[in-house]
């Protein structure tokens, strides 16, 4: 075999790798969901979604982890997607490119890194302790929007780059202010982008389990939270307390559980990708 | 007109302590566990902390030596990189040199799933399905242990490195790939002597944020790898990493103010400096790199 055999060989080879390598994951995701649908989905039925978390595993129920993970949900949606894309806006649009700015940037970059449970620990001492609302739905809530705050602000900065800027100079043309512009005009025409990475870092919040443990919430609740200050379970803490029992049934709860919990955080990636590939086609 | 200017004004203020507000988080962290690792040192000698082989608060005779945490951390960590390096690069030259466009339009957002699925989910699997299935290789591996959460923690971040990489692959010029095409080079002499070398920045970057990601990953080590800190890198029996530690005392009945509440931020911050480092060394690589290309 001479040399140029030699490199064809390794050429092709490297491809059937790359292939490999590329199917292997997804292989293993097909896997992994076949298997749990087999664990899992004889267990779903009416009453599992509707019954109370019991001590007999073929009692249980989702129920109250449930409506936690719905509670968490809204609050931390009410919280973070005004903060966030306010703080998108001000560093796009208003910020001049000064040292704090420089200092904005770079913290967000850092906090984007830092591990969800050490925004537990921040949760526990500031919101539990301090603020004194105990481990309740607010401070979850709280917590988490902290924790996806930087991954709103990022996709709220990066749809507003997007918008042509002929948009903004025909609004100024007309005498439009500054703040008639971004609202009448940027964040119109932001919209789809900013949507898909609200919805994409919600996704993100109904899956974190470890803030939501250090900051206490429980694994057994007897009711679902009627107001924000209630004490709550959420979905993976369930599925995580289910994992950690040694009866056989509970494994089966907890493949149930998973399925549930799978189909949430699959469907809202499902509707972020939807509204994000409509959106890019706006601007084509 | 003056009402419009005040309206404006007022408006620039709020957004701008929204922005703030990032800034009160990152102080609040540094603020919240300096607080009490301060207290924790109080108590415990720094000597102690850093050189005592064992990790035992909350055990009547108590020992406080993170390093047992620390290696249990580094193993796992080790584990998932060993294990998401060398495929996720490879699918990031793959999709970036070889691929058709369009199986690279589809094939990203799938891969990108893989990251979408909530860690507990990687953990259930990592504790049913690869580790019976392990042991049926290596008969003496416990039940739990850092090389399946390990593996299972590596498949869970395959697309960061994958698809970081593969932005970095793609931003290089495509006159340099021409150039060594012209010069009779295959795909594969083109990628690895042409392509990775003048992406080499960005796809440090992936990685360092790969290694960030793996030190920081809860549920999937609290699940699979076990609750005993252990000075050891064998892969094979349980281990703790200081995010499990963490996991572990949150979820019992440990009294606020005492020393065995004061260790989990003792354990976070360390936690806090690696990642922190990580973080602040791949945001001035990508810097550098932006600059380069734009």
């Amino acid at each position: 075999m001479n040399s140029i055999q030699k490199n064809r060989l390794k050429d092709q080879l490297f491809k059937y790798w790359g292939m490999f390598s590329t199917l292997i994951g997804l292989v293993l995701l097909v896997v992994f969901i076949g298997d749990i649908l087999i664990d899992g989905l004889g267990r779903i039925d009416w009453s599992f979604i509707t019954n109370l978390p019991s001590r007999k595993p073929e009692k249980s129920g989702i129920y109250t982890a449930l409506m936690g993970s719905v509670w968490i949900l809204l609050f931390t949606a009410i919280i973070a997607i005004p903060v966030g894309v306010a703080a998108g806006v001000y560093l796009e649009e208003y910020s001049k490119k000064n040292w704090l700015s420089g200092v904005l940037e770079i913290n967000i970059s850092n906090l984007a890194g830092v591990p969800s449970i050490i925004y537990g620990l921040l949760g526990l001492e500031v919101f539990v302790r301090i603020m004194n609302l105990g481990a309740s739905v607010l401070a979850g809530s709280l917590t988490l929007s902290l924790l996806i705050l930087p991954i709103i602000i990022v996709a709220t900065r990066e749809a507003i780059k997007a918008v042509p800027k002929s948009i903004q100079d025909a609004s100024y043309a007309l005498g439009a202010s500054k703040w008639q512009t971004i609202w009448h005009q940027i964040l119109p025409a932001s919209g789809g982008g900013i949507l898909t990475g609200v919805i994409l870092a919600l996704s993100r919040a109904v899956g974190e389990t470890a803030p939501l443990i250090v900051v206490g919430a429980l694994a057994y609740v007897p009711f679902a939270p009627e107001n924000p200050m209630d004490e709550f379970s959420v979905l993976p803490i369930q599925i995580f307390n289910w994992i950690s029992r040694p009866q056989h049934g509970f494994i089966e709860n907890a493949a149930a559980a998973i399925i549930i919990l799978l189909l949430i955080t699959f469907i809202m990636n499902g509707i972020a990708v939807y509204f994000r590939n409509k959106w890019q086609k706006k601007w084509k | 007109m003056s009402m419009r200017k005040l309206k404006e004004f007022v408006i620039e203020k709020l957004l701008f302590s929204s922005a703030l507000i990032t800034i009160a988080v990152t102080l609040g962290i540094i603020g919240v566990l300096g607080f009490e690792a301060v207290r924790f040192f109080s108590e415990v000698s720094v000597i102690e902390f850093f050189t005592d082989t064992q990790w035992t608060p909350l055990f009547a005779k108590k020992h406080f030596g993170i390093l047992p945490l620390l290696t249990g951390t580094l193993l796992t960590s080790f584990i998932a990189i060993a294990v998401a390096l060398p495929i996720g690069l490879s699918i990031g030259i793959y999709l970036s040199e070889y691929a058709p466009k369009s199986f690279r339009k589809t094939i990203k957002p799938l891969l990108e799933l893989l990251a979408a699925v909530p860690t507990v989910v990687y953990g259930f699997f990592a504790l049913i399905v690869v580790t019976p299935f392990l042991q049926e290789i290596i008969p003496n591996l416990s039940s739990f242990n850092s090389l399946s959460a390990g593996i299972v923690m590596g498949i869970m971040i395959i697309p960061f490195i994958s698809s970081l990489s593969e932005d970095a692959l793609h931003a290089v010029p495509y006159a340099l790939r021409e150039a060594s095409y012209g010069m009779g080079a295959t795909k594969f002499q083109t990628a690895f002597k042409v392509v990775v070398p003048a992406a080499s920045s960005g796809i440090i970057v992936s990685i360092i944020l790969a290694i960030s990601r793996a030190i920081g990953e809860t549920m999937i080590v609290a699940i699979a790898a076990g609750q005993q800190p252990r000075f050891t890198l064998d892969p094979t029996v349980p281990v703790e990493t200081i995010t499990a530690y963490i996991v572990q005392v949150s979820l019992g009945d440990v009294q606020h103010g005492s020393i065995e509440y004061r260790t989990i931020f003792a354990a976070g911050i360390t936690l806090f400096v690696f990642t922190f480092l990580l973080n602040t060394v791949s945001y001035s690589i990508r810097k550098k790199y932006q600059q380069r290309y734009e």
